[in-house]
């Protein structure tokens, strides 16, 4: 069954998969710094004015991929959730709660982002429309993730109970995305979608794609560094990590 | 059958559950999950009787009086219109021809008395110049047309 070249099941691993991470950080870490400086740059000098909104939309360029990311992230960890339920491996329940701070930051920041460009925009910092509500839950639901980890002491426990947080919260996400499709909401449609063009001019869409690669680039390098930890916390009586220390 | 494959099915069996009772549930607070009327729901008698409710619409192009901190303006969805009053600051963004939510209600003599007027803006950018060209050429259409 297993001819492809790579052998994955290999990665699954801990010990095998702690210093493949560690020779991948450097280079997200540094696509990170490279792509976040051009978004800025791009973003902030390059990108014109816009017509209704004046400079104040530029905070589209932290509001949207952040957005984005946040929701992304917790479909990863409702992979990882899924395939360590159904697979039994360690690895996937530490990727899950290696994945969980940053989605948490990035919900974060999107609501924070989105109420300060509420505030001048539409006239209020925060309204419980359904796109912010979702959001906010989406918010909860990362922050309800974290607690409830870390409130079992067993690990192997701890990771069966998030994983099915983690699943359970998974059907918000469609809400989120569609909740300014269905219903009426304050919050405006979305610019950029699979199935239209972007109404948006280009530079400013380049530049908001360049801000989302860098949160990718940004959120792998920080989701391996904190897996690394993890690992070794859990791992510290194994053969591999004692003689990893000696060397 | 291994284990790992009848958890797999498990696992997607109850996330499918999952999603229709969400579904079902979205479906059942349907209305309550709006956040304003649009006109012509307010016209067909779709809003709650003697309770604050939302408005959303167009500011009617033209319609805008100031007598003192009082605006007057007419909200549309280009199908039906309500005239709107409302005492305090406008959002930088409220001008005519744009989206607006107000909050309040809607009086006996059909004004709709607002308490609270949030702008609402649309999901294209553009640069200014890009936006006199799109307006020039709408204009054109619209002179073109007999």
């Amino acid at each position: 069954m297993n001819h492809s070249l790579v052998n994955w099941f290999k990665f699954a691993s801990p010990a095998s998969f702690y210093p493949l991470a560690g020779r991948l950080i450097p280079f997200f870490t540094a696509a990170a710094v490279l792509l976040l400086a051009a978004g800025l740059w791009l973003g902030l000098l390059v990108a014109p004015t816009d017509a209704q909104q004046g400079e104040g939309y530029r905070i589209i360029f932290v509001h949207v991929p952040a957005s984005w990311m946040s929701m992304f992230i917790y479909c990863v960890m409702a992979f990882w959730a899924a395939l360590g339920l159904s697979f039994n491996t360690r690895l996937s329940g530490m990727m899950t709660s290696a994945l969980a701070p940053t989605g948490a930051l990035f919900a974060f920041l999107s609501l924070w982002t989105g109420a300060l460009w509420g505030k001048p925009m539409w006239g209020a910092w925060w309204v419980w429309d359904a796109r912010l509500t979702s959001q906010l839950i989406l918010f909860f639901l990362y922050l309800g993730f974290i607690a409830l980890q870390a409130a079992i002491d067993d690990p192997r426990r701890a990771d069966k109970a998030g994983a099915i947080l983690a699943l359970v919260g998974v059907v918000n996400v469609p809400i989120i995305y569609f909740s300014v499709q269905w219903w009426n909401t304050l919050h405006q449609g979305a610019s950029v979608s699979m199935t239209k063009a972007p109404s948006m001019a280009h530079t400013m869409l380049l530049g908001m794609l360049l801000m989302a690669l860098a949160f990718w680039a940004y959120t792998i390098a920080v989701a391996l560094m904190r897996v690394r930890c993890i690992i070794l916390e859990r791992e510290l009586t194994s053969e591999w990590v004692k003689k990893n220390a000696m060397e | 059958m291994k284990p790992r494959h009848k958890r797999m099915i498990l696992i997607v069996g109850a996330l499918g559950v999952l999603g229709i009772a969400t579904a079902l549930v979205l479906n059942a607070f349907r209305s309550n999950l709006v956040f304003f009327y649009t006109p012509t729901q307010i016209a067909n008698g779709e809003v709650p009787k003697n309770k604050a409710f939302r408005i959303g619409g167009l500011v009617k192009a033209g319609s805008l009086t100031r007598d003192g901190i009082t605006a007057h303006f007419v909200v549309t969805d280009t199908a039906r219109e309500v005239p709107v009053t409302y005492s305090g600051i406008l959002p930088d963004l409220f001008k005519e021809g744009r989206g607006m939510v107000a909050q309040g209600k809607i009086g006996n003599d059909g004004q709709f008395v607002a308490t609270e007027v949030l702008a609402k803006h649309d999901e294209n950018y553009m640069p200014p110049e890009a936006k006199s060209a799109v307006d020039q050429a709408q204009q054109t259409a619209r002179t073109l047309k007999p």
